[in-house]
């Protein structure tokens, strides 16, 4: 049974994406008792599934180094993985979370050789990977995840391969009787960071993801570039594995429609821009990128990033929300049908590979808040007198970029901690 | 203020944008477009448009007034609905596409012969008559809107259409012969009458 030594003075952070994390760690470090519940069995979230950050392009594995070796070394900081708050009840500076911890069959006794993934057969769509390739039944989330312990995947207990795994292993760590676990403890305030999941391409039916092999999604593109990622880092079309020298980015894929987002996801345009990159460093001369776009939004101090991807020779900018994708059957490639706005050009373009730079949307539904918060059209949470010690940081309040997830974080960090301190002063 | 100056605003003032609002049904809408074009990309008839949507809500801000008002485009629409479906900002562009053409034909401005706007008009005087729409004779009056030789070939060509349809009793020739009608075709028509005399008396003038 898993203990959790927490007081009406104790910071609960739920989500431990790079907000989360962000946000127990200054607590922490400002000492601060903290409990951070995170529902993969892994810290990072989807930072961790970048393959290089704008506008630097350097790579967020090296800032999740950093803040996972800050999260091993502090004595403030409990971390639940594989775990989830179900329920908030109470007031400020004196709440009770109840959390729900789902088994991953794998003790502390781990040690992250290996041996069960090569004894396991069943193979599923590695999540990690947004299903693009398989994963043994056993298996470590990522090469950093942290803790760094292998999981079973629950469609494998009971059958022949759990077994496999236990007698594969020589530490003793795999345990098959593990339960599901429902834990209470109190806790005065709350961080939530619950984070941003990409919103359903399949749902934009025009651009016929469900349908088109070579129709993906910019978190997609973003594992594959990774050289740790499904393809090996190599740019590829996923019908036949053939090169995709000629990459079309279409922007807005959700965002900024009333059909789908009403809001603008505000990174979707730096992240086309910094994937461009990606295939003209692979491809050189070779490379062909075209991005369509109503306009491009490089927020902030990224206008001259945008204004060098421009400079490029083999980019080219069209100035249209693709109206449609159809498919040249002969050798699968996507047709983006449509008509510029730089002179009502009608165009059929045909492109080897098309990226759908997908919108950002809240990963909690607006009905299935475990807490009462005030949430606006979109599902995110606003800053309210309503939402009493529980405070909403990054991506759980807005499509935000990491480094604004991490202001709003620290921001959140700093609420919660005055919680915190007037209890500790009335209770003297 | 200075000539260059009158002359600038006269360039940049948006009468027709302003005109469009209180004239147009719907017409309040047109601002909001974004210029993203999914409309014109969307419109099965789209290549056959001498200006798409995204065009004319272009050209309506600039103030494009006698270009947009005699075009053929919003004659082009045959209400399928894609751009409303489809635009990211819900603007009804149909109805906006009817309102436009509504208005051009008020001012007398369609282009001539534009087969749309004929059939529209052969349309509402057939059902002003009786206050139904009397199929056969529409269907005539529509065979021979360019002549009578053409009407003549026209009804051939169909004449296996037409003897199904009164086989199955879906059109009677005793139609010709007047044809039914509503009980108060004077009444429905004073109605008419009133409704466009309000309306025309809520069209703002611009010139």
């Amino acid at each position: 049974m898993t203990e959790v030594v927490a007081t009406n003075q104790t910071i609960l952070v739920v989500g431990g994406g790079i907000s989360g994390m962000t946000a127990a760690l200054e607590a922490a470090e400002a000492g601060a008792q903290v409990v951070l519940v995170e529902k993969r069995p892994y810290l990072g979230g989807r930072t961790s599934q970048l393959y290089k950050y704008f506008p630097k392009l350097c790579h967020p594995t090296c800032g999740l180094e950093i803040n996972q070796r800050r999260a091993k070394m502090n004595p403030n900081l409990t971390i639940l993985t594989s775990a989830e708050v179900t329920g908030l009840e109470g007031e400020p500076g004196n709440y009770t979370a109840t959390v729900k911890i789902t088994p991953t069959y794998v003790n502390d006794n781990c040690t992250a050789c290996g041996e069960c993934a090569k004894a396991v057969e069943a193979e599923f769509d590695d999540e990690y990977n947004y299903g693009l390739s398989k994963r043994k039944g056993a298996y470590l989330p990522h090469v950093m995840a942290h803790p760094m312990k292998y999981v079973l995947d629950p469609r494998i207990i009971g059958t022949d391969d759990a077994q496999k795994a236990k007698d594969a292993c020589k530490y003793d760590a795999v345990d098959l009787d593990m339960q599901e676990q429902e834990i209470n403890f109190p806790v005065g305030a709350v961080v939530w960071a619950t984070g941003w999941q990409p919103y359903d391409a399949a749902k934009i039916q025009p651009y016929g993801y469900d349908r088109f092999a070579n129709v993906i999604t910019s978190v997609e593109f973003e594992r594959m570039a990774d050289p740790k990622g499904p393809t090996g880092g190599k740019i590829v079309r996923p019908s036949d594995g053939k090169e995709a020298k000629n990459v079309a980015f279409i922007q807005c894929a959700g965002s900024r429609d009333r059909n789908h987002l009403w809001h603008c996801s505000r990174i979707c345009c730096m992240a086309s821009l910094k994937q461009t990159h990606y295939v003209v460093d692979a491809y050189g001369d070779d490379a062909q990128v075209s991005i369509y776009y109503i306009d491009i939004r490089a927020i902030d101090r990224f206008e001259d990033f945008y204004a060098n991807v421009k400079a490029m020779d083999n980019v080219k900018f069209i100035k249209s929300k693709v109206a449609s994708i159809t498919l040249n059957k002969e050798n699968g490639n996507p047709v983006l049908n449509g008509v510029d706005t730089e002179g009502y050009h009608r165009y059929a373009n045909e492109h080897d590979l098309v990226v759908l730079a997908i919108g950002m949307q809240p990963s909690v539904g607006l009905d299935e808040f475990p807490v009462e918060v005030e949430l606006n059209r979109e599902g995110f949470i606003e800053p309210s007198e309503k939402n009493g010690g529980v405070f909403p940081a990054g991506c759980a309040t807005d499509a935000l970029d990491v480094n604004r997830a991490v202001q709003s974080a620290t921001g959140a960090a700093l609420k919660a901690i005055q919680v915190i301190n007037r209890v500790a002063g009335a209770e003297g | 203020m200075s000539d260059l100056n009158q002359r600038m605003i006269e360039k940049y003032r948006n009468d027709f944008l302003k005109e469009v609002e209180a004239n147009v049904e719907e017409g309040e809408w047109v601002k909001m477009c974004m210029q993203c074009g999914v409309c014109s990309g969307s419109c099965p008839l789209g290549k056959h448009w001498a200006h798409p949507p995204q065009e004319i809500f272009m050209m309506i801000r600039a103030g494009e007034r006698e270009e947009v008002l005699t075009s053929d485009s919003m004659w082009m629409c045959t209400s399928c609905y894609n751009c409303i479906v489809r635009c990211p900002r819900e603007l009804p562009i149909t109805h906006i596409m009817h309102g436009l053409a509504t208005y051009s034909k008020k001012l007398g401005l369609v282009p001539k012969g534009q087969p749309t706007a004929t059939f529209a008009e052969i349309f509402w005087n057939n059902m002003m008559k009786k206050g139904r729409v009397n199929e056969l004779k529409l269907g005539l009056s529509l065979y021979f809107k360019d002549g009578f030789g053409q009407g003549i070939k026209n009804a051939m060509a169909n004449q296996k259409l037409g003897m199904a349809m009164m086989k199955a009793k879906r059109m009677s020739p005793a139609e010709l012969f007047g044809g039914h009608g509503i009980k108060d075709v004077g009444g429905l028509q004073k109605m008419i009458k009133k409704a466009q005399e309000l309306e025309d008396a809520r069209m703002k003038k611009f010139d």
